[in-house]
Order: structure tokens, then sequence, then C-alpha cells
């Protein structure tokens, strides 16, 4: 853990885990050692739902140039979808 | 040294030890059989987790002679795999100090208790586990000397400090009461090059005995063959200075 920089979000939203899909309630987003990548550090977002126990999660282990691609593309995405009327914010 | 025609042999098992505030918390140990008296170990695990590579290399110190417990600082997160449990953490933002000071000086005490331990007790950690040995051996009376790996934010900005993490280890450096031998590479970002010459400066201004070691081409992680950190003449002098000095400072 050495550089601690994390920032946690309340999600709505699925995920699937190893034993299959699960709700998601929280994202936990690290610039830290990634367990796979093979990177010093990495943009790590664990995809959780606490009170499922530790295994309920999906994580991403990504390059700061992948990761900030991936934002991009996110926000490209949901633009095209809201301009073309699809995304209703719930009641 | 080994020879060919010597008898050897290990016990390695998960136990419980009482950590900080009296909490038990699972830990892993490993000894060499026989009598003893042998000197001992206590393993600072790193932000991964109580993980594989942990394991291994407390069978390492145990086959090197040591005594050697390598108590789980994770034990309060809950369990799984170790990649789960250290991910949680990660994303609690680590675990406080207080905590992980009290966790190693309960493996301390517990394994200086041992009837084949011979009393002396020193304290290895890498990455934030290297911290993690740095402020135990400033804050724990006790430890008879400590290896530092290439622990990350041993010097620390005030920007960086909060609840968990309330004082920068460099501000115990006058508290230090034994030794200590310090790994680092020299690509490492935590710590960077100025910080380990930052922390071998507040070592001198307080007459401290220690012995840092600087390696070009290595980064953080040099030791760990899992990972393309590994750096493989880097480590293998590294680990001869480890054992070297705990050696001189342990039997």
């Amino acid at each position: 853990m050495c550089t601690m920089i994390v920032e946690k979000i309340r999600i709505d939203g699925s995920g699937k885990g190893t034993d299959g899909w699960f709700k998601l309630e929280q994202a936990n987003i690290s610039y830290d050692h990634p367990f796979n990548a093979p990177l010093d550090h990495a943009l790590n977002i664990d995809f959780v739902n606490e009170s499922m126990g530790t295994s309920a999660r999906v994580a991403v282990e990504l390059s700061a140039e992948a990761a900030r691609e991936l934002v991009r593309t996110i926000l490209t995405v949901l633009d095209e979808a809201e301009a073309g009327g699809h995304i209703h914010t719930s009641p | 040294m080994y020879r060919t025609d010597m008898y050897e042999g290990l016990l390695a098992e998960t136990v419980t030890l009482p950590g900080a505030n009296g909490d038990l918390i699972n830990a892993y140990l490993a000894r060499p059989l026989g009598p003893g008296p042998f000197p001992a170990m206590v393993l600072a695990h790193h932000m991964p987790g109580w993980d594989e590579w942990y394991r291994e290399t407390t069978f390492k110190f145990a086959n090197h002679g040591f005594v050697t417990v390598t108590p789980n600082l994770y034990f309060r997160s809950g369990h799984g795999t170790p990649e789960d449990v250290a991910a949680k953490v990660r994303g609690e933002g680590g675990i406080s100090d207080d905590q992980a000071v009290g966790d190693l000086a309960g493996a301390m005490n517990y394994v200086r208790s041992l009837p084949y331990a011979n009393g002396k007790v020193g304290v290895f950690g890498t990455c934030s586990g290297g911290r993690h040995a740095y402020l135990a051996a400033c804050r724990a009376p006790g430890f008879n000397t400590i290896v530092d790996c290439w622990g990350g934010r041993v010097v620390m900005t005030p920007d960086q400090l909060n609840q968990k993490f309330p004082v920068s280890p460099l501000e115990y450096t006058k508290e230090l009461s034994c030794p200590i031998l310090g790994i680092f590479g020299n690509d490492d970002s935590s710590p960077t090059p100025e910080q380990v010459n930052q922390h071998e400066a507040e070592l001198k201004k307080h007459n401290k005995e220690y012995e840092f070691h600087r390696y070009d081409g290595a980064g953080h992680g040099f030791f760990y063959y899992h990972v393309p950190a590994y750096r493989q003449a880097q480590a293998v002098d590294g680990w001869q200075k480890v054992f070297a000095f705990l050696g001189k400072q342990l039997s």
C-alpha cells in the first residue's frame, strides 16, 4: 500500500464474479500496486458488494493510459446515448 | 552453511497470537526442528497481503535458522483469498499505523516466549511492510534489529497524514532502538532515492547504527520473483546482505 491513493463511490449495477452475477454497491478506485498487471502501480477498480463478503469483487487493473482512454470512451458513449434520448433518469 | 550430510527439518503452521489491543489474530509460524535456541524474526507482510510470497518467505527465514512468525495484519478485514482481503484493505485506505505496530509487537512477544527461541528478535518487511517494520522498531521496545526493504512513505508530507497515519515514520527515528539494514532500488518511486537519502540523513543525525544498500537497475519489489519487477542479480545480493546482517545482529 505504497501510494494510498483511493476513492470510494456508491454505485448501482451488477457485476459478474467467480460465483456468477451479483448486485454491485460500491466501487473502490485506487492508483496503487496491482495484484496481477505487470506494472509497479496501476489504476485499479474493485467493483464490490461488501455485505456479500470479500469474494464479491470484480477487479480490473489498468495502465494509467488505458484508464484515461476508458474514461474518455465511457463519456463518449454516454453522450451519444443521451443525445439519442436513451438515458432516462430514475424518478 | 548447509552441508549435504546435515539433517534438516522445518515445521510450519498457522497459529493464533494476541495482537494490537489484545485482539487474537492469526499468524504463520515456521521454525527449524530441534531444541534451539534459535534467533527469531517477525515478518511484516506487504500491501498485497498475507500472501503466498510471504508464506514462502517465512519458510525461507526458517530454513536459514530463524523461528519466524508472520502475523496476518489484515485479520480484522475479514477472510477470503489474500488478494480479495488485500483489495478490501486497499479500498479502505490501508490499516492504521497503531494497529500494525500493535500486531507486530504482539508477534514479537509471542515468538520471544517460545521455548526454542534465543530471546533475540528482528523484524523484516517489504513495501508497506518495510514501513510498518520501521514504525514497530521505533515505537515497540524490544526488537533487536530491523530490515526495511523499500518501505514506501517512511518519509511523508503533511498532506499525506490522516487519522490512520498521523505521524510520518521519519519523525520516530530518534526512538529507533536497534540497528537497521535498508535495501532499496534506485528506480523506485516510493521510496524515491531522495527519500532514502532523507531517511539516511535522519539516522545519521541521531547517531543510529545503520547499513543502507542501494541497487542500480532495480525498482520497487525487486525480490519478488513472481512479477516483472524481479531483478535476479540484485535480489541474490540483497538476500545475502539480509542474512549476513541478521547473523551478526541476532546470534
